[in-house]
């Protein structure tokens, strides 16, 4: 297509097309993995022992006896549960792995938030598909939820692209050298992890499948539906953990370990944190996070974005 | 000569026949979910042809705006129409052979120019990065587009927020405005 | 193949787009439709500004503009539809452009 001089870094120009792409789809999973296993860790208050309970849920879910509803909408309803698991992996593509991503484009923030709003209108149709009241009423809490978050996200993700000058993943972390940008930006790093649970509706964001609702979205689904769905989710949340590392703590950076292992450190630790947090709050409502959102978090995510285009203006990034 | 090697051209193809294919779905399923999430693929279509163009940006921004138009669009469709799930064929058309007709006769007006129109060379060669382009096109030869947008786009939420609430601030805030709390049907987080 | 048919076989599908999208304007009765007609109609020139971009004037920011523009214009159709479908439902109870025609004749 057109030349681009120097090639970017990308993993399939240094590995080959097909193990990149495994590469960066075993990596997606053993995010989510890494994150289910922390998530039942932490709530069962168990340690290490309640860490392989996702695998042990997830070979149960492949062998269980799918159910299904009366007139459902049946193909709405299996590409919903598909694009939840589908989404997630296609965002690992731009979470640099190695200081490389699968490919680099000039627009990857965009892309990774575009897969995180086809993640939203994915919900919805595992809300509609099943034909069934709590769904739909857990569906209509997730849109309501998206409207929410959706802004604060889309500021902190342009604050992250004003203050390195590039919306490519690799050059975010290659501008981060001198200083990480979480110090210069807490306010988008916080925003931008918080939404992580807000868009897979963990947590303190669980309304859309929450148990006054039957499980809302998830009440209907069976089988191997619900474990895309949960995978789908913990992926997710584990590749926004890394994507946070990547864009606000420096990537790869560190004195002693090996680039990778300071990598998987730090995005261990936020996802413990994470999960620490959101474990410690209770189900938000989300006619209220709604208004929260408008009217604190927006302008709040602006004045952050305002400070960090004084910061380049004066030069503080060069 | 435009360089589109031949898997992209039939990226392109294959891609167009989706988008066309997917805007007649729209017109012609039952279930008013599949027409929305139909209209969402035609989208998706055009955005991934834009990917080919090598426009990254454009067509990451148009995926990601026409989603959730379209999840919005769901909420109204589900809303109002009477037929949702499409559980029952259903037609509600009006003038059905006119519009047929004004359609078939744009696009057969469209097509002549289309083939017949003498079309200007290339002028040089895609720059290494579009996005930047548009970027410094918007922030400077172009800011006054932008600045027109943006008024618009502020016009657009408030008129559309005048026209869709039903109650005004003398509802909210009595008939002489002096009350200390709005008086809304749904409270809000913040107590305000 | 050469440039200039693939451009003459895009902007065809964009034209296509265009009519499907008027059909569907000009004939469906509730004002969704309507605008899921006339959002279709838009994609087609999302299209064919991005065909004109890569085939004609790639050095030129002009046709990224057209398209940007043409997204916000979707935008705002949306929204201004919506907001009217909602104060019109409010008033008379129906979403029908043919319950709607009082400023007709």
């Amino acid at each position: 297509m057109s030349e681009v001089l120097p090639q970017p870094a990308t993993s399939v120009s240094a590995w080959g097309l097909a193990p990149a792409v495994l590469a960066v789809v075993t990596a997606g999973l053993l995010l989510g993995l890494v994150f289910a296993a922390v998530d039942r860790a932490i709530v069962t208050g168990r340690g290490f022992r309640a860490g392989g309970e996702p695998l042990r849920s997830s070979a149960r879910l492949l062998l269980e006896q799918p159910r299904t509803t009366l007139a459902p909408d049946r193909l709405l309803w299996r590409v919903g549960g598909a694009t939840v698991l589908v989404t997630a992996v296609l965002a690992v593509a731009v979470v640099p792995l190695g200081e490389r991503t699968l490919w680099s484009t000039s627009a990857d923030l965009v892309w990774f938030n575009a897969m995180e709003a086809l993640l939203w209108a994915a919900v919805w149709l595992v809300g509609w598909g099943p034909n069934s009241l709590h769904a739909l009423v857990g569906g209509y809490r997730f849109l309501a939820q998206g409207l929410a978050y959706e802004l604060p996200l889309m500021f902190s993700l342009i604050g992250v692209g004003v203050a390195a000058g590039s919306l490519r993943t690799t050059d975010v972390v290659a501008a981060q050298s001198g200083l990480w940008f979480v110090v210069t930006m807490p306010v988008a790093f916080v925003v931008f992890v918080a939404s992580a649970s807000a868009f897979a509706f963990w947590g303190p964001f669980a309304a859309p499948a929450g148990a006054d609702i039957a499980g809302g979205v998830t009440s209907e689904l069976s089988g191997v539906d619900r474990l895309l769905v949960s995978a789908g989710r913990a992926v997710f949340l584990g590749v926004t953990a890394a994507m946070s590392v990547a864009l606000f703590l420096g990537g790869q950076s560190g004195p002693w370990l090996p680039g990778f292992g300071w990598y998987a450190l730090k995005t261990v630790a936020v996802i413990v944190a994470l999960v620490w947090c959101g474990r410690r709050l209770p189900v938000l409502r989300p006619d209220r996070t709604v208004e929260v959102a408008w009217t604190v978090l927006v302008p709040v995510t602006l004045l952050q974005t305002l400070v960090v285009s004084v910061l380049v203006l004066s030069g503080f990034y060069a | 000569m435009a360089e589109l090697s031949g898997w992209a051209i039939g990226a392109v193809a294959a891609l167009g026949v989706t988008a066309i294919g997917m805007g007649i779905a729209v017109f012609s399923v039952d279930s008013m979910a599949r027409a929305t999430f139909a209209l969402l693929g035609s989208f998706l279509a055009v955005a991934g042809i834009l990917l080919v163009f090598d426009l990254v940006y454009l067509a990451v921004v148009t995926a990601l705006m026409m989603t959730i138009e379209m999840a919005i669009m769901a909420v109204f469709m589900i809303m109002f129409m009477m037929n949702p799930a499409g559980l029952m064929p259903m037609s509600m058309v009006h003038n059905k052979r006119g519009s047929a007709g004004a359609g078939a006769v744009v696009f057969i007006v469209l097509v002549i120019g289309v083939w017949t129109v003498d079309w200007p060379t290339r002028d040089g060669q895609p720059p290494a990065d579009s996005t930047r382009q548009l970027g410094e096109a918007i922030m400077g030869s172009h800011m006054l587009v932008m600045l027109v947008i943006g008024v618009a786009l502020l016009a657009t939420i408030l008129a559309g927020t005048v026209l869709a609430t039903a109650r005004g601030r003398y509802d909210r805030f009595g008939a002489d405005l002096r009350a200390t709390r709005p008086d809304d049907p749904v409270g809000g987080g913040l107590r305000r | 193949m050469s440039g200039d048919l693939v451009l003459q076989i895009i902007l065809t599908v964009a034209a296509g787009l265009v009519g499907v999208g008027l059909y569907g304007a000009l004939s469906q009765q509730s004002i969704v439709m309507i605008m899921m007609g006339l959002e279709l109609a838009l994609n087609g020139v999302l299209l064919a500004g991005g065909a004109a971009w890569y085939f004609l004037a790639p050095q030129r920011p002009d046709a990224q503009m057209l398209i940007v523009v043409t997204l916000v214009v979707m935008a705002v159709e949306m929204a201004m539809g919506f907001a009217v479908t909602i104060a019109i439902y409010r008033t008379r109870q129906v979403d029908m452009v043919d319950m709607a025609a009082d400023l007709k004749g």
